[in-house]
This record gives C-alpha cells, sequence and structure tokens, in this order.
C-alpha cells in the first residue's frame, strides 16, 4: 500500500470533485473513477483514471477537466493515466452518487458485488412462457418508486443505461445498467 | 508492470472488434426499430473502445486503422460479413459474443498483457451476448418469416465459425476447450429458438478461415474502402 500525503489527498479531492461530462449531477468522485493521485515533483502530478466502459468517449473529456482544475491549482505537468485494472463496477459509484442519480431520474445500479453480471429478462415468445425474474430486487421507477417497471431497451442513451418504463406512472426513465 | 505485447494477438483481437464495430455502425439510420439503432451503435461503441486499446498496444491506432492494407488485417472472416438482414446480424453477434466471452474469461483469469483489457471488456461482451441471445429467442421462436430468416442466416454464418477456434500466437488459452463451450453454448441458445444447429462444415473449402493469415472473403475490401475513404482523402483530419 502506497500511502498517500496530504497534497496528495488534497488533489485528489479536486480532480474528484469535476463533474461528469454525460452526467453533470455526479462528481467523477462520486462515479468512482478517479483512482489516485501521485505527486512527482514540485509542480508535477499523476492522476490515475478508469473508463466505466472500454469505449466510454467521456474519458477525454474527463482528462482535460482534470487537467484544467488542477493546473488551476498551481499544478504545471499533468499527466492522465488510464488504467483499466482493477475494472470498474458500477458497485464503484458512492451512496451519495446514487441518490443524485435517482433525484436526477435515473434508477441507480443495483449491487453486482454478491450476484456477479445481472441478465434481463425476456417477455413470452410463441412457445417459451415469460422468463422468471433474473433478481429478487426490481429496478425501481425513480419518479413514483414503484416496482413494477419494465425493460424497453438494453441500451439506452448511453452504453452503460438501459431503457425502462414505469407501470404503475407510465413514465419511461433511465436505468445504470449494473456492471 | 511492464508485459511485451504479443503483434499478432493484439491485431486478432483488435481487428476482431474494429471490423465489428464498423459492420455495426452501418446499422445507423437503418435499424428496425429505434430502441435498436440505440443497442446496435452501443454495442459498436463497446468494441470500438476495445480496439483502440488493444490496437494503442502495437502502435498508432490511426495508423493501423486507417492505412494498413486488407491483407494486414488479422480480423476473423465472420465479424467483416456484411450485415444482411437483421437475422444476420442476429446470428453474426451470437456467434460472436459466445467467442469473445470465452476468450476474454479466459484472459482476465490469466496474467498476460491482456488481463486488464479482458476483465473489462468482458463485462461489456456479457451483455452483448445477452442482447445477441435473447433476440435469436424472439426471431427464432417467432413467427414463420423471422424463424425461416433465422435459419438461413445460422447456417450462412455456419462456417465461419470454426476459424475462431485456431490458436492465435501469444494467447494462453484453451482453444479446443473453448471450442467445446461454444457449440455448447451456442446449441442451447438454437434449441430454445425452436432453431436447428447448422450442419455442415464450420470452415469453407477455399481459404479456410484465413483470416488471421490476412485473406479475407470479397465484402471486406468494399468495406475498408468506405472505412478508411476519409482518412486517406484528407490525412490528419480532425473534428
Amino acid at each position: 500500500m502506497v500511502t498517500t500525503t496530504p497534497l496528495e489527498a488534497e488533489l485528489l479531492e479536486i480532480a474528484g470533485s469535476v463533474p461528469d461530462p454525460e452526467l453533470p449531477v455526479l462528481t467523477l468522485q462520486e462515479l468512482g473513477v478517479v483512482r489516485a493521485v501521485h505527486v512527482r515533483g514540485a509542480d508535477s502530478v499523476e492522476v490515475e483514471l478508469t473508463p466505466t466502459y472500454t469505449g466510454c468517449p467521456a474519458i477525454e473529456a474527463m482528462s482535460l477537466d482534470i487537467e484544467r482544475v488542477l493546473r488551476a491549482h498551481g499544478m504545471r505537468e499533468i499527466a492522465v493515466r488510464t488504467v483499466l485494472r482493477p475494472a470498474w463496477s458500477t458497485d464503484d459509484i458512492t451512496a451519495e452518487g446514487r441518490r443524485k442519480l435517482q433525484e436526477f431520474g435515473i434508477a441507480p445500479p443495483r449491487s453486482v458485488r454478491d450476484s456477479g453480471p445481472v441478465t434481463v429478462g425476456l417477455g413470452p415468445t410463441r412457445t417459451l412462457a415469460d422468463e422468471p425474474a433474473p433478481r429478487p430486487e426490481p429496478v425501481r421507477c425513480p419518479h413514483c418508486g414503484s416496482p413494477d417497471t419494465e425493460l424497453l431497451s438494453r441500451f439506452s442513451s448511453t452504453a452503460c443505461k438501459a431503457l425502462r418504463r414505469c407501470l404503475a406512472c407510465r413514465e419511461p426513465f433511465d436505468h445504470f445498467k449494473e456492471l | 508492470m511492464t508485459t511485451t505485447v504479443p503483434t499478432a494477438a493484439a491485431l486478432a483481437l483488435g481487428d476482431d472488434a474494429l471490423v465489428l464495430s464498423h459492420r455495426l455502425g452501418e446499422w445507423a439510420g437503418h435499424a428496425p426499430v429505434l430502441e435498436e439503432e440505440v443497442a446496435l451503435a452501443n454495442i459498436a461503441l463497446d468494441l470500438l473502445g476495445q480496439a483502440r486499446v488493444l490496437l494503442s498496444t502495437v502502435g498508432d491506432e490511426d495508423e493501423l486503422a486507417y492505412l494498413r492494407e486488407e491483407r494486414a488485417f488479422r480480423n476473423l472472416q465472420l465479424v467483416e460479413q456484411p450485415n444482411g438482414d437483421f437475422a444476420h446480424t442476429i446470428v453474426r453477434q451470437l456467434y460472436f459474443s459466445a467467442y469473445q466471452h470465452l476468450l476474454y474469461s479466459q484472459l482476465a483469469a490469466g496474467d498476460g498483457p491482456f488481463a486488464g483489457l479482458a476483465a473489462k471488456a468482458v463485462k461489456e461482451v456479457a451483455y452483448h451476448r445477452d442482447h445477441a441471445g435473447q433476440w435469436t429467442l424472439r426471431l427464432g421462436d417467432g413467427t414463420d418469416a423471422s424463424h425461416e430468416r433465422m435459419v438461413r442466416a445460422c447456417t450462412a454464418l455456419w462456417r465461419f465459425t470454426g476459424e475462431m477456434f485456431q490458436p492465435v500466437d501469444g494467447l494462453d488459452v484453451d482453444w479446443a476447450g473453448m471450442d467445446t463451450a461454444w457449440l455448447e453454448s451456442v446449441e442451447a441458445v438454437l434449441r430454445r429458438a425452436t432453431l436447428p444447429l447448422p450442419e455442415g462444415p464450420r470452415s469453407g473449402a477455399w481459404s479456410a478461415g484465413a483470416g488471421r493469415q490476412g485473406v479475407h472473403t470479397e465484402p471486406f475490401g468494399r468495406m475498408l474502402a468506405e472505412m478508411q475513404h476519409l482518412h486517406r482523402s484528407h490525412p490528419g483530419a480532425s473534428w
């Protein structure tokens, strides 16, 4: 375990305060993507950033935003390094981040720590009956809180979300998929 | 930690992801419903992300993607097959995502140069596999017309499935075991979807699955021409 200096902790907090470019209600710290900050010299710093999805196009905007806030804080040489390991998981989103997602109208991801990847259910086909629900915990409507919601599409406005509809209040909503 | 990245393997995995990503991107504006339009584009984006990581480990990603000739690409012939109808695209996804999931699972479990990417990508591919599996059930066990199209697509692409399990230099995985596991998983989905397991050879007689050696099928050249046109006409163009 590498020890963190007070300066590194401070810079980590600053880097983590940058809003996510796609979901500006969340900070990068709440999203859980800023892994570490290493001070390399008097005004030189290296930031470890992990992508949510391998192809997440927001990672470039995140890097630029981090460089900007750290430069404003007196750093001259800033290297933002993308790390893939350990892979980011939706479990890395903080409790505060989940609360904000819900408030923003996006159903937060359920925990994957215990159950592994989440499969999505299938409606009935011609000869097969409806599949049993794959997990006991329902995705709740972020608007009215009803657990009675259905999947419209596995992929929504971004790769990290699925499109669902509430059967109680009829509102469609995004669900941050478990990863 | 520094590990040497085996070039042949990085190109094989990277080109698979790049080429399939481009094919899926061709659906933009043409998908049968809006949700599918978005789904296929998202899957394409996942694959493009994998391709960028993989190709960047062995060179300049843009040069590799846009300036190589057809014979220098190391992707499977399966992923370069044209989209065809929606059934063809779904079956191509079914065959490939099952393979990619098995391969990345093995790579993620090891400690080789691709373990980090594989551990990340395998979680994304689990959704691709699920997407293809659900559509296979819906179309195979759907109307007579959709069933018929699925049978045709499964058969047409079957001869490109043997190539996936030819060992690639630099990838330390159990190829024969993967082949068996792949057959089992695909057969299980097809059975539930009331689709017959295709008969016939799993590699073509003419260029027996030589995509990894740079031998490609005829539609690939045309795909590359379109994919590389902008970069070759306007070198260094950016948004």
